[in-house]
């Protein structure tokens, strides 16, 4: 089952997807909006009274005690998140679960359960640590898939971001912007690489980098 | 494994299945297009005919059964025709780029020493730059069409087969039956074709198999940012592209406009689950440890 989910999950366009979760969430029901706040709450934004710390919506919103702003700035990110990671769900899913059922084969979990170790705490201690691994080099992978999604997802829910200015900078021919984009998302696989590195360390003690 | 018992097997497992059913009768869509939805002007068939000049789609008729997208084009017959562009598309990017990956990485990994370092090294050069956006920026440099969309992706889709084959490479260089080879004197040109390439192919087949749907949206995705296939060219994409004004549908029916998105959408959908179901069937027979 986890697997034709996640079959379907990638063959499903990142826009078509875009547009039914638009034309379904936004236009029939109103829920999720696209871009980054309602125009009422851009105004509070830009007023006086609202001291913009960081420019990360919800931030702001919580650091000026405004939690209707931070309402709608996640309000108007559930769309575009689910649109961007909907794929990676069942991919994810489906790794774990063939990473788990590998593990509890292992002699190590017989013997636990031989000792007479209570069945969660088998799972949770010794199997789910173990079973992380192959996880954590797919997040890994996934976090660089997610860039590539930014592209069309911002496009399509109008939001002003990296994704969107790659692509018009791209579309525009606009060299300095492309290669400082590329420099970024290259600097960015590689933040992401050491994260899962240490990542790998931290779930697998046993794991030393040389 | 024979590769008769691949075939059969993939007849056998139901998902492979529908996968090749889906693709059997996409094919047969295809192959049959001009009886199933006759070109006005033979001469260029791919362009999509219009039913007047208004800018409003309209919704399913008996005349245009899928409805007409933005600017009166019929999608019934987009739909019909872009599946010709879909496998086109499809196969040629997905045909030359496996070969430029297996033809590199099976010389990297069998002559090894300072020519794998150089080659490895220009594929990781390739594979730093984030997919989309060097497909985006080697279209636009190129100019709009499908041809240069195909050029592009191809230009960025051959290092996934190329590091898959020069891996697999690696490890079948020390078997015995290869060694045999290099001690009857059999050449390397021999070696490599008739004993390396042979039994080092089914991953890359599997590879190629889960390529073509991505690569197939990864086309429609240019062309739905409209630097594909030119205005008119029957393509799922651009069919597509065609439905971003009309998503908030009007007069207080949001989903108005449903069948110009959901219609080439589910096109591009099934198209790609069928190429996915039949490399997932492949994985599981090559290697039942995955299942």
């Amino acid at each position: 089952m986890s697997r034709v989910l996640a079959i379907i999950g990638w063959s499903v366009p990142t826009f078509v997807f875009g547009l039914i979760m638009l034309m379904i969430f936004y236009g029939t029901l109103g829920w999720f909006p696209p871009s980054r706040l309602d125009s009422w709450a851009l105004d509070i934004v830009n007023s006086t009274g609202f001291i913009n710390y960081t420019n990360f919506f919800i931030i702001d919103g919580l650091l000026n005690a405004n939690f209707a702003i931070v309402g709608n700035a996640i309000r108007h990110l559930i769309a575009p998140v689910i649109t961007i990671s909907i794929l990676w769900w069942a991919f994810i899913m489906r790794i774990t679960r063939s990473s788990m059922l590998e593990i509890l084969r292992r002699d190590y979990i017989r013997t636990a359960r031989a000792k007479g170790v209570t069945e969660n705490v088998v799972v949770y201690k010794h199997a789910v640590r173990n079973a992380l691994i192959p996880v954590v080099t797919v997040a890994g992978r996934m976090v660089l898939g997610l860039l590539g999604g930014l592209v069309i997802t911002e496009t399509i829910f109008n939001i002003k971001g990296l994704g969107q200015f790659m692509a018009q900078a791209a579309q525009q021919l606009d060299y300095p912007a492309v290669l400082g984009g590329t420099l970024y998302f290259g600097f960015l696989l590689i933040v992401i690489n050491l994260c899962v590195d240490v990542s790998y360390a931290i779930i697998d003690p046993r794991i030393r980098l040389e | 494994m024979e590769w008769q018992e691949v075939v059969v097997r993939l007849f056998k497992n139901k998902i492979s299945l529908i996968g090749l059913i889906l693709i059997i009768f996409f094919g047969v869509i295809a192959i049959g297009a001009p009886w199933i939805a006759p070109p006005s002007d033979p001469s260029e068939p791919y362009m999509v005919p219009r039913a007047g000049w208004g800018f409003e789609p309209q919704p399913p008729s008996s005349e245009h059964i899928f409805g007409t997208a933005e600017g009166q084009y019929d999608i019934f017959y987009g739909i019909i025709w872009g599946t010709r562009t879909a496998f086109r598309i499809g196969f040629i990017i997905v045909g030359i780029s496996s070969f430029i990956g297996i033809l590199v990485g099976t010389l990297a990994g069998y002559y090894g020493g300072w020519f794998d370092e150089v080659v490895m090294r220009i594929t990781d050069i390739f594979m730093a730059i984030p997919f989309l956006i060097a497909a985006i920026v080697m279209t636009t440099i190129l100019g709009q069409g499908l041809r240069n969309v195909m050029i592009a992706l191809i230009t960025f889709g051959w290092m996934n087969s190329a590091r898959l084959m020069r891996s697999q490479v690696l490890s079948i260089k020390e078997e015995e039956f290869v060694i045999a080879a290099d001690a009857l004197g059999a050449g390397d040109f021999r070696i490599i074709f008739k004993h390396v390439i042979l039994n080092t192919i089914f991953p890359l087949v599997i590879e190629a198999s889960m390529r073509m749907g991505s690569m197939v949206i990864t086309a429609s995705t240019l062309s739905f940012l409209g630097i594909g296939a030119p205005e008119g060219y029957a393509d799922w994409g651009q069919m597509i592209s065609f439905a971003r004004n009309w998503i908030l549908g009007g007069e207080g029916n949001a989903i108005k406009y449903w069948f110009t998105v959901v219609i080439p959408g589910g096109a591009i959908t099934l198209f790609c689950l069928s190429w996915n179901l039949i490399g997932d069937a492949f994985r599981d027979i090559l290697d039942p440890k995955l299942q």
